[in-house]
């Protein structure tokens, strides 16, 4: 069992009774150590729920979810913490940033729980506002910077740890084209060269381009299970529609395979 | 953990520091307000007590009229002189027996004038009111027999009469005479009641009973009892004299009282201490809008403290962390607050003892109590939030509205 992560039959309910909404229904996912996964689909579908049971930052309602093999679902609150600041770096779909704090002492707020020494925080925060090109913005608040820059600073302090895991809901959601390339360049630069694994949220089919594999989900499940062609993912690749359809056909039948 | 907690929570702090400033405002006004006023309610009451002990202690006053109708007005007679005498002859173990009679007169001197209450007695006015003389002298006997144009004068006449020139010797002018100054009595300062002690001319009694008055009537008297423990034997003896005196049968009630000042110790002392805690219900009031306004301000930051303690947890913080954060966060404001509210406290209240004219202690107990309460609100309402939102689920915290 090498999966990094697996997820069986998760499920997720939000509030009780009449009021209550199922926003994952089943979800079946296996994620192998190194890859790089888009997990694409319309908005509400679960994508965020996801991100946040994977994330540790929520429970699932049922379900199973191993994490290097140890059922996360059994763990308590410190145990997931503890699994949060070690091995997971989470980009939010709306940065979370903390107010009224510079980006350096945002990005060095993982590496201080972890306790870190100053000089050891200052060496690798600079590195990470390099990484996302935001050399000397270290020293401005959340609210002096722009929708974008924010995003990357919230991007620099979850890779500031080099976790084992990076999610990402929507990394590139306010950034110009541009700009969202070079993210996914840094992205797909870290997945190969420091081996993270990267789960990654996205609306563009152009970004979920640079993942090894695509995920859709609808309604709460995954509906299709993509591996990209493994082309040099230096730029845009073209690819057919129906080269998309058929490979997801052949995923679908691994998985009807495997039940 | 400790340390990396505690700068954290003074990075918390500089970061709102608006927020900071308002809780320990609050804090500050809190417990400066009840310091202070009770403070100054117990110098009050301590004034009142060093009051009435220099009025001169195991004193007796003995004033015509009925207890229930108050000192006078109702027609009872005077006292005489033969009644100072009697009580002098037929009562043992008396310090001193002072006549009084008291006229408010307008006095002159060097083209200045003062009203003022000039007062008729004996030498032993000055052991029982325990003055002293600061200068000159006592009347001599002769004086007294004599009612002779002579007076002490208290430190207030002096100065606003003469200001700083000398005086023994000189003449004040009171009504159609002239007196001569013959002594100048030591100051005992302003009462905390606002009366000023020294504003007295004395005379012998046949003075003013002769010139100003123009009758024989003994207005008042003093008895002072050599030992304390005599109060009682004393007062149940004069009360017997005075009625025999008076010729009242046995159905009659006293148509005079006696006065112990004890009594009046405990009575005035029983009303500041009303006053003192009726400042303290006031303070309270000041503490409990302190603290609501604290509550205020940490309720209003309650959802922002909360995605920030969201961001925490989804970041790796463990929920002890977090906890101790922000519990240090909120003991370095409230200590702040209330250090600051004591010292302001400190200060207020020795500069105000000091314009009222009372004396200053240092309460523990009540800097105690006023600090532990305030700090406790902050510490409760800076801490209780924080502990609810660092059990929350990281996304329930960061979705927090
Ligand atoms: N805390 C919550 N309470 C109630 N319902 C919730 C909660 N969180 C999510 N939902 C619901 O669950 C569904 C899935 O939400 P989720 O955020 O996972 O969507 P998403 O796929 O990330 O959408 P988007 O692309 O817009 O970000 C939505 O219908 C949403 O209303
Ligand atoms: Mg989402």
């Amino acid at each position: 069992m090498s999966a990094l992560i697996e997820l069986s039959n998760v499920t997720k309910t939000f509030g009780h009774g009449q009021a209550s909404f199922q926003a994952l229904r089943g979800v079946d996912l296996q994620v192998e150590e190194g890859d790089f996964i888009a997990i694409m689909g319309p908005s509400g579908s679960g994508k965020s729920t996801a991100m946040n049971i994977i994330g540790c930052l929520d429970v699932p309602t049922s379900g199973e979810y191993l994490f290097q093999g140890a059922h996360v679902e059994l763990l308590d609150r410190n145990q997931r913490a503890l699994l949060r600041r070690h091995y997971l770096g989470f980009v939010f779909q709306g940065f979370n940033l903390l107010a009224r704090t510079s980006a350096k002492e945002n990005i060095e707020l993982p590496l201080l729980y972890r306790g870190e020494s100053a000089a050891v925080r200052h060496k690798m925060s600079t590195a990470a506002l390099e990484q996302v090109g935001l050399t000397g913005w270290g020293h401005h608040t959340s609210g002096e910077l722009s929708g974008g820059q924010q995003q990357r600073v919230a991007i620099a302090r979850a890779i500031v740890t080099n976790p084992t895991l990076l999610l990402a809901d929507e990394p590139t959601g306010n950034l110009d084209t541009t700009r969202s390339h070079e993210i996914m360049q840094l992205l797909r630069s870290l997945n190969e060269d420091k081996g993270i694994t990267v789960l990654m949220v996205t609306h563009e089919p152009d970004m979920a381009e640079y993942a090894k594999r695509s995920i859709e989900f609808v309604d709460g499940k995954v509906e299709s299970d993509t591996k990209n062609p493994a082309l040099d993912r230096t730029g845009i690749t073209t690819k057919s529609k129906d080269d998309q359809i058929d490979q997801t056909g052949v995923i679908q039948g691994d998985f009807n395979a495997m039940e | 953990m400790l340390w990396s907690s505690f700068l954290l929570a003074i990075k918390g702090i500089r970061r709102n520091l608006m927020r900071s400033f308002l809780t320990i405002l609050g804090i500050v006004i809190g417990v400066a307000a009840v310091i202070t006023m009770v403070t100054l309610g117990n110098g009050a009451t301590q004034a009142v007590k060093d009051q009435v002990s220099s009025l001169g202690s195991n004193l007796l006053m003995i004033r015509p009229g009925t207890r229930m109708r108050g000192p006078r007005g109702d027609g009872t007679p005077d006292f005489k002189l033969d009644d100072v005498k009697a009580i002098r002859e037929q009562i043992s173990r008396l310090a001193a027996v002072a006549p009084q009679v008291n006229k408010s007169e307008t006095v002159v001197a060097m083209a200045n004038n003062w009203s003022t209450s000039v007062t008729g007695s004996n030498n032993d006015f000055f052991t029982a009111g325990s003055w002293s003389i600061a200068e000159g002298r006592k009347f001599t006997d002769a004086e007294e027999t004599a009612g002779q144009a002579v007076c002490v004068i208290g430190s207030t006449i002096r100065r606003e009469l003469f200001g700083t020139s000398e005086v023994l010797g000189e003449n004040i002018r009171v009504k159609n005479f002239s007196c001569q100054i013959i002594g100048v009595l030591k100051s005992k300062g302003t009462s905390n009641m606002g009366q000023d002690n020294d504003d007295i001319v004395l005379m012998p009694i046949s003075t003013v009973q002769r010139r100003i008055a123009g009758n024989r009537d003994v207005s008042g008297i003093l008895v002072s009892v050599e030992n304390e423990s005599d109060i009682t034997r004393v007062q149940t003896q004069l009360t017997q004299l005075m009625r025999e005196r008076r010729h009242l049968t046995d159905k009659e009630d006293d148509n005079f009282n006696i006065l112990d000042t004890r009594m009046i110790a405990e009575t005035l002392s029983g009303t500041t201490q009303v006053m003192t805690m009726l400042l303290s219900a006031v303070a309270s009031v000041s503490l409990l809008v302190g603290g609501i306004g604290i509550m205020n301000i940490m309720l209003v930051s309650v959802t922002e403290r909360t995605r920030e303690i969201g961001i925490r947890l989804a970041i790796g913080a463990l929920e002890k962390e977090v906890l101790l954060q922000f519990l240090i966060e909120a003991v370095v404001l409230a200590g702040l607050g209330g250090i600051i509210g004591i010292i302001l406290a400190t200060i207020t209240s020795i500069i105000l003892s000091q314009v009222m004219g009372v004396p200053y202690t240092f309460n523990v107990m009540i800097n105690l109590v006023s600090f532990i309460f305030s700090a406790g609100i902050g510490v409760l309402f800076g801490f209780v939030p924080a502990r609810k939102a660092a059990r929350l689920n990281p996304i329930d915290a960061l979705r927090h509205e």
